[in-house]
């Protein structure tokens, strides 16, 4: 057990404050979804008559029933059961006791509430724990002055408080009046995870529910009384901007209402970091249904022009810096030549240890390679939609969004309107993958609902979403290795770039592990614009970095699960450089648990495996992919995974998780590109744009997790980064081809021959 | 504009659209059944996968003109409690992730049941094919396939 400081500001105490049975009221509720999750399977459930906020985190109803809010977005991560099992297992409440509601976006109340970088459970594992463990204490406190004993007397298990010495028990619902009125502790124990309950111990979805029986849940659901729907119109390509527009036609179509321009960033406005935008100067048409304004949007006539070379000043959190957008339409094959050019250049050193340029001089054996990948869409299966309802005293919005708190300043600009008459509600979210951080449709939304003065529903068709994108970049990595004459690595270079950004992580393995070592990085100006997509930069890192080692293993005549041991066990005993990210012991452990699980080494006629692992987003994985031939095609039969995150809260929807997390990265190694020509992207629908589907998955997927006390690091983003070369290597041993090019089906020829 | 009666999950409601206008606009603008996704309009994705009598359709290409007096189930009439054994077995395997995707292959394989109660795990490939799920729970949902098939459906 720990003691802990309590952190929670007094404005998440709210006292006393009683609510009807029911609940906050939620703006699903005319649909009748308000009710909180599992509000169907209690049905036989007398509701509270009265409920009892202890906190923000959690309200007591007077029949012991216990409502934990769930304080940031969910898209398909499972927090929304996730991080009410850790405060529940702190209060120590019986699970089935436990009604779950999505809390709505309240910086004060909630502070972070952040959907991405595998940062929610590390980032909320204390507060969380303290929520619960407060309401516990100052339970145990009510149920002290009751009796009239020594509050160190009292015990507690699944919501009832005891008293041995008197022989006297109470439910958490007869001291909850009281509690809610009590001073919050200043310090209050929290368990020892031995002790935990319920994390570690899988649960079911709160939602699932309702997700089987297609009740409203997803942003594109939201219903309002008179809420007409808003299409955009955007440039056809990226490097043009609208010149003019003429809708005489799209307002003559059935059902349309008003055509509008918006304008959702002013030029010289100083951006944010996800206020990244291509297209700011857009069309919206809107009217009353959404096929209408499906139908009109393609009568709107657009004139479109080239845009001029360009910056704008951004804030990086606090760091101003000037951004340069190029002007003209650009290609995939143009990215491909300009990265091309870049395999005999040096980039700009990042990081140098000992002597490189020497030891490749004398080295007895060198391999070189160079790896790219194309762009990406996320392609999440809800497109981009946005409800919002401004009028001139306040602003209540509500859909799909992982950064609500990075949008609300953008939006409180471009609205006039201050950040506290903002309200924005959490809707589940059919995906996300970095995309949803990024909110220029929520402040699309809220631009045409206050130019029409109407309550409008923005929505993004397939081909809006495909082509109005803040896409997963292309990017190049050269390595060069040296081995020596008892080949032993003795140097490594790694110079790596991408349009528009460098994938270069300097300090991660196998940093650390060699003498020389040289990390340089280049990037080349874009003005398609790119973001976050699940394990950013790492989703390309991994697969070339960890394809290359097994190239490097093979050279040194090694088994590459015993040869990337031995560069940790060096980085582990005697580290080159202090700065490296990565803890040797848990990438080698990841491996350890792989090799054992996966049964490597054992040989089975026509199965040919490949191994990867790989650190990031604090968090460690490693796969084993077991591939088969199917005539000339290679499939994918099994996927063995390790992982190390800590404590893992939820342990079926963890393996849930990494189980996608292969096919994902599976998906996207063979099929996934987002091509250009002109400027406009050569995949528009899942016609042209190719995702994994149901006979491609592979045939089994095993999810180990490694067992330890470490506080969660992250689960959402480390098991997809090594898959792309796991894959590689294992395609490599049974059909003699290595695959330097993503995606593997369609790989291009080496940039360098 | 023309009305339109509708046989929709056993009860006759009526829409007064355009005679080209999809079943899953007309299911989710105008009679507020939600459940039945909107993911491509083309026909790719699934996740507007309805029932129009024993058939799984696309309902983004099937106009309102085009289904007559047959009967159409969506998600919210596959059963009166959420208790269809492909829904229970869905639970029982804790199958979505986001969850999005989840009513259309919940239709595709209530409809592949309903035609072959035992199927292979190539058959379910094969009829599920169509169904994308970008979080990628095809194992899971398979599993879920083959634990109804196996209670009868």
């Amino acid at each position: 057990m720990t003691r802990v400081k309590t952190k929670i500001g007094r404005r998440a105490f709210i006292k006393n404050t009683s609510l009807a049975g029911g609940g906050l009221v939620l703006g699903f509720s005319w649909l009748n979804s308000c009710k909180p999750q599992q509000a169907e399977s209690l049905a036989v459930r007398e509701m509270p008559k009265e409920w009892f906020e202890i906190n923000a985190y959690l309200k007591i109803g007077d029949n012991g029933l216990v409502t934990i809010m769930s304080p940031n977005p969910e898209f398909g991560q499972g927090v929304i059961t996730a991080m009410p099992m850790i405060v529940a297992d702190e209060l120590d409440v019986a699970w089935k006791d436990v009604l779950v509601e999505q809390a709505n976006f309240n910086a004060e109340d909630y502070g972070w509430q952040f959907t991405g970088g595998s940062q929610g459970i590390r980032r909320r594992w204390e507060g969380l724990r303290m929520a619960g463990a407060t309401a516990k204490q100052m339970l145990k406190q009510a149920a002290a002055n009751t009796w009239q004993v020594p509050v160190s007397e009292i015990t507690v298990s699944e919501g009832m408080l005891h008293h041995s010495a008197s022989n006297r028990s109470a439910g958490y619902g007869k001291m909850a009046a009281q509690a809610a009125t009590l001073e919050v502790p200043e310090e209050v124990p929290l368990k020892d995870p031995r002790d935990f309950t319920i994390i570690g111990h899988s649960k079911k979805s709160v939602e699932n529910q309702k997700i089987i029986t297609g009740k409203p849940l997803f942003g594109i659901d939201y219903q309002f009384d008179d809420a007409l729907v808003a299409m955009v119109v955007h440039p056809p390509a990226f490097g043009l901007q609208l010149k003019s527009y003429d809708d005489s036609e799209a307002r003559s179509m059935p059902g349309i209402v008003d055509v509008v321009q918006i304008k959702t960033l002013n030029t010289g406005q100083t951006r944010g970091y996800f206020d990244t935008n291509a297209f700011t100067d857009l069309v919206a048409v809107v009217g009353k249904t959404t096929w209408e304004v499906m139908n009109a949007k393609k009568q709107l006539k657009a004139e479109w022009e080239p845009i001029a070379d360009s910056t704008f000043t951004m804030d990086r959190f606090g760091t101003e810096m000037e951004v340069e957008v190029p002007s003209g339409l650009e290609s995939t094959e143009m990215h491909y030549a300009k990265m091309n050019e870049m395999v005999g250049k040096s980039g700009t050193t990042v990081r140098k240890d000992g002597t490189p340029e020497a030891a490749f001089r004398n080295a007895s054996k060198v391999v070189e390679k160079t790896y790219t990948c194309p762009f990406l869409a996320h392609n999440c299966m809800e497109p981009m939609n946005f409800f919002a309802n401004v009028t001139e005293n306040e602003a209540n919005l509500a859909g799909p969004l992982q950064a609500p708190g990075l949008t609300e300043g953008t939006l409180a600009a471009r609205l006039g309107m201050p950040a506290e008459k903002i309200n924005i509600e959490l809707t589940r979210m059919g995906g996300g993958f970095g995309r949803r951080a990024y909110g220029h449709y929520a402040i699309e939304a809220a631009l045409i609902s206050q130019k029409v003065e109407k309550p409008i529903k923005l929505v993004y068709s397939r081909e809006d979403d495909m082509t109005f994108g803040i896409y997963r970049p292309s990017y190049q990595a050269t390595f060069r290795a040296a081995l020596d004459e008892n080949n032993q690595m003795i140097a490594f270079h790694v110079k790596a770039g991408g349009i528009p950004e460098t994938p270069l992580f300097a300090n991660r393995f196998p940093a650390g592990a060699v003498d020389n070592y040289l990390a340089e990085q280049w990037e080349i100006n874009s003005n398609i614009t790119i973001g976050a997509f699940r394990a950013p930069r790492s989703n390309f890192m991994a697969g070339a970095e960890q394809s290359f080692m097994d190239e490097v293993a093979e050279a040194a005549g090694k088994d590459p699960i015993e040869f990337r041991l031995e560069l940790l066990e060096r980085a582990k005993n005697d580290p080159v450089g202090g700065e490296n990210d990565y803890e040797p012991d848990r990438l080698a452990g990841v491996l350890k648990l792989v090799r054992e699980k996966s049964g490597w080494g054992e040989t089975k006629p026509g199965v040919h495996r490949g191994v990867a692992a790989y650190f990031c987003h604090n968090s460690y994985a490693a796969h084993v992919i077991d591939v088969v031939m199917k005539g000339e095609n290679p499939t994918v039969d099994k996927v063995v995974c390790a992982i190390d995150c800590g404590i893992v809260i939820n342990p079926e929807a963890a393996s849930n998780m990494a189980e996608g997390a292969a096919v994902d990265g599976i998906g996207n190694a063979m099929y996934g590109e987002l091509t250009f020509k002109d400027g406009a992207t050569e995949q528009t629908n899942f016609d042209r744009y190719k995702i994994i589907r149901h006979a491609e998955a592979p045939k089994s997927v095993e999810v180990h997790f490694v067992q330890n006390e470490i506080d969660p690091t992250g689960l959402g983003e480390p098991p997809f980064p090594p898959v792309f070369a796991a894959l590689a290597n294992a395609i490599y041993q049974a059909t003699g081809k290595r695959h330097y090019h993503q995606p593997f089906m369609s790989d291009r020829s080496a940039p360098v021959g | 504009m023309a009305t339109f009666t509708l046989n929709i999950n056993g009860k006759s409601l009526t829409a007064d659209v355009d005679p080209n206008t999809p079943m899953l606009w007309v299911l989710r603008d105008h009679l507020q059944l939600v459940g039945t996704k909107y993911g491509c309009g083309i026909a790719q994705c699934g996740a507007c996968t309805i029932h129009l009598g024993d058939n799984a359709v696309r309902s983004c290409q099937l106009p309102v003109s085009s289904v007559g007096d047959q009967e159409i189930t969506t998600i919210e009439g596959l059963s009166e409690n959420g208790d269809h054994p492909v829904q229970k077995a869905w639970l029982e395997v804790d199958v979505p992730q986001c969850g999005y995707c989840q009513a259309g292959q919940i239709m595709s394989a209530s409809a592949l049941l309903n035609e072959n109660p035992n199927p292979t795990d190539t058959e379910i490939e094969s009829a599920m094919n169509g169904n994308i799920c970008r979080c990628g729970t095809y194992l899971r949902i398979k599993k879920a396939i083959k634990m109804a098939a196996g209670k009868g459906s």
